[in-house]
């Protein structure tokens, strides 16, 4: 493919990701905002894998090695601490909690949590 | 591994970065969709390991386990209330890894014979430009809300146009850069330009815009990493990155709107600092303030219908979010019925409020956004703030002076009372005075939110 034909297609797909984003998002309620920034938070850490080829690719120079296992520690930093904490803030969404089933208020009929 | 193959496996991260995102419209499947996010992260990496395969391999899992050991640490140790910053920190090492792949990319490409594609040029300098704004912005976020620096809005005199001739500076060297001028240092001067630009106009944002100003860092890393897609060719940079970007922009102005205000007023208005005379006029008719012990509240809340929690930053300072479960709990044994209030801002981070209560174990269906609360006041015997202040000031819907007014806030003034747990009689974060205190129907409860509570419960409990 040539360079061109290969820009106006990765164009195609940022102007879709766009729309895409914008419809997936517009389904999150508040009560979930906090973990939705965490979590696009954790996804953009995707640019560990950019970090990757360039420090993967054969270097002129240290220089290149030295800033591509800089961009290596900083994304892993943003993939692995994104979604921990985002797993952990979305842990603690619960219904019901067990425990304390039985004496649920009246109108709750029997639960299915 | 084939370019093909390798894209065509890209698609697994790409399907499952979307279904995360679907799955997190509903509460009871999101954290499975955080984890399909995780594992669509993990075949990504892996695809681009076995793909890249170099002599290197030994310095990417050296780096992986340094950066990947300190995220994972500092996630696990931080704290729910510190949830804010540790987004705000995750968020700005992803803006700054942007910024140096433009940097090694550039590097790499130069000296080419005639000039470098255009379209790469372009993408090196953009991805450099808002990594670095990125990276620095989200560092003076993380400051703020750790308390290192100020929160309140830092100006001085002629701000705006520092800011604008050094962002206007940044754009036309970026230009130089993508006109086919060969040198590396304009792009190390727009980085460091950037660098300078993100902690200027940081700064001088308060820490109650901080919500919206997180949010909108989160939306350039992703744009960042987008374009850094470009740079490298790679299709899932491009997906996930602008996924994130759209999400996050969308985000920022349902903030803005949350708050009434322009996303231009927030990002250069300085809040707080101009607010010298409404609040002076406010205070003028301010009347008295009616301070109230424990054991008169606690009567009050007891023989209750109806109460309503309304929380606030405050909470979250305190750390009193299990206390305030374990009064719901005992209200709720008494037969008293109790739901929460939230208002959209409330809190450093959009929806701040709702993850504190849901570390205290609190039923999600209890906490009412805004506009199912509001109704509500009117048939509710106590509303009961703790640690909120701006986003239940009733100057933001009858005083035209504040700088609030015409924010959406939470009617609390409709309630039969109002009880408000606060430290003292210190104006909330912005500076403004709140009129809600000097109302007749309002008692306050002095000290902070977390002894006021135990001590509620203690007086509940006896009662």
């Amino acid at each position: 493919m040539s360079h061109n034909t290969l820009l106006v297609f990765e164009l195609t797909i940022l102007v879709l990701a766009i729309f895409l984003g914008f419809e997936v998002i517009s389904k999150v309620p508040t009560l979930l905002h906090t973990p939705l920034m965490s979590g696009t938070n954790a996804i953009h850490g995707i640019v560990l894998v950019g970090a990757m080829i360039v420090l993967a690719q054969p270097h002129k120079d240290a220089f290149e090695w030295i800033v591509g296992f800089l961009g290596v520690v900083l994304g892993s930093a943003n993939v692995v601490g994104g979604f921990v904490v985002t797993d952990r803030m979305l842990e603690m969404f619960k219904k019901r909690e067990p425990a304390k089933a039985p004496d649920a208020s009246s109108d709750g009929g029997p639960s299915d949590g | 591994m084939s370019t093909n193959l390798a894209n065509l496996l890209y698609l697994i991260p790409i399907v499952a970065f979307i279904l995360a995102l679907r799955f997190l419209s509903n509460p009871a499947h999101a954290r499975r969709g955080n984890q399909i996010g995780a594992v669509g992260m993990l075949v990504a990496i892996v695809v681009t390991w076995i793909k890249a395969g170099s002599a290197s391999w030994w310095a990417i899992v050296i780096g992986m386990v340094i950066g990947g050991g300190f995220g994972a640490v500092a996630a696990r140790r931080v704290k729910m209330t510190a949830m804010p910053q540790m987004v705000a920190l995750f968020n700005g090492v992803g803006g700054g890894a942007a910024a140096l792949i433009a940097l090694a990319e550039l590097h790499r490409i130069l000296p080419e014979p005639g000039r470098p594609k255009i379209d790469i040029a372009l993408a090196i300098a953009l991805s450099g430009l808002i990594g670095a704004i990125s990276f620095a912005g989200s560092m003076v976020a993380f400051a703020k809300l750790q308390e290192l620096i100020r929160g309140r809005p830092i100006t001085y005199p002629g701000q705006k146009f520092v800011n604008l001739a050094l962002l206007a500076a940044c754009l036309a060297l970026s230009v130089t850069l993508v006109s086919g001028v060969q040198d590396e240092w304009l792009l190390w001067i727009v980085i460091g330009g950037a660098t300078l630009f993100g902690v200027l106009f940081v700064l001088p944002i308060g820490g109650a815009d901080m919500p919206v100003v997180i949010s909108l860092l989160n939306a350039f890393t992703g744009l960042a990493v987008a374009i850094g897609g470009f740079e490298l060719e790679n299709n899932v940079l491009i997906v996930a990155g602008m996924l994130v970007g759209a999400s996050g922009t969308l985000l920022t102005l349902m903030m803005g709107r949350a708050m009434n205000r322009s996303i231009a007023n927030v990002l250069f208005g300085a809040f707080g600092q101009v607010s010298e005379g409404a609040a002076a006029a406010a205070e003028s008719d301010g009347g008295t303030v009616r301070s109230a012990s424990a054991e008169d509240v606690a009567v009050m809340l007891a023989y209750a219908h109806k109460v309503v929690f309304v929380p606030g930053y405050g909470l979250a300072v305190a750390q009193a979010q299990h206390d305030v479960r374990q009064l719901a709990d005992l209200l709720e044994g008494k037969g008293v019925e109790v739901s929460y209030a939230i208002h959209p801002v409330a809190g450093r981070m959009p929806g701040h409020m709702n993850v504190l209560l849901a570390e205290a174990n609190v039923p999600y269906p209890q906490l009412k956004e805004m506009d199912d609360a509001n109704p509500e006041f009117s048939r509710t015997d106590v509303a009961l703030i703790v640690g909120a202040n701006d986003v239940v000031n009733p100057d933001a819907r009858n005083n035209q002076g504040s700088p609030i007014y015409g924010m959406p806030i939470l009617n609390v003034d409709q309630a039969n009372a109002v009880v408000v747990l606060k430290r003292s009689m210190n104006p909330g974060f912005a500076g403004i005075e709140n009129p809600l205190f000097y109302n007749p129907k309002t008692v306050m409860l002095f000290g902070d939110a977390k002894d006021s509570i135990t001590k509620l419960i203690a007086d509940v409990k006896s009662l």
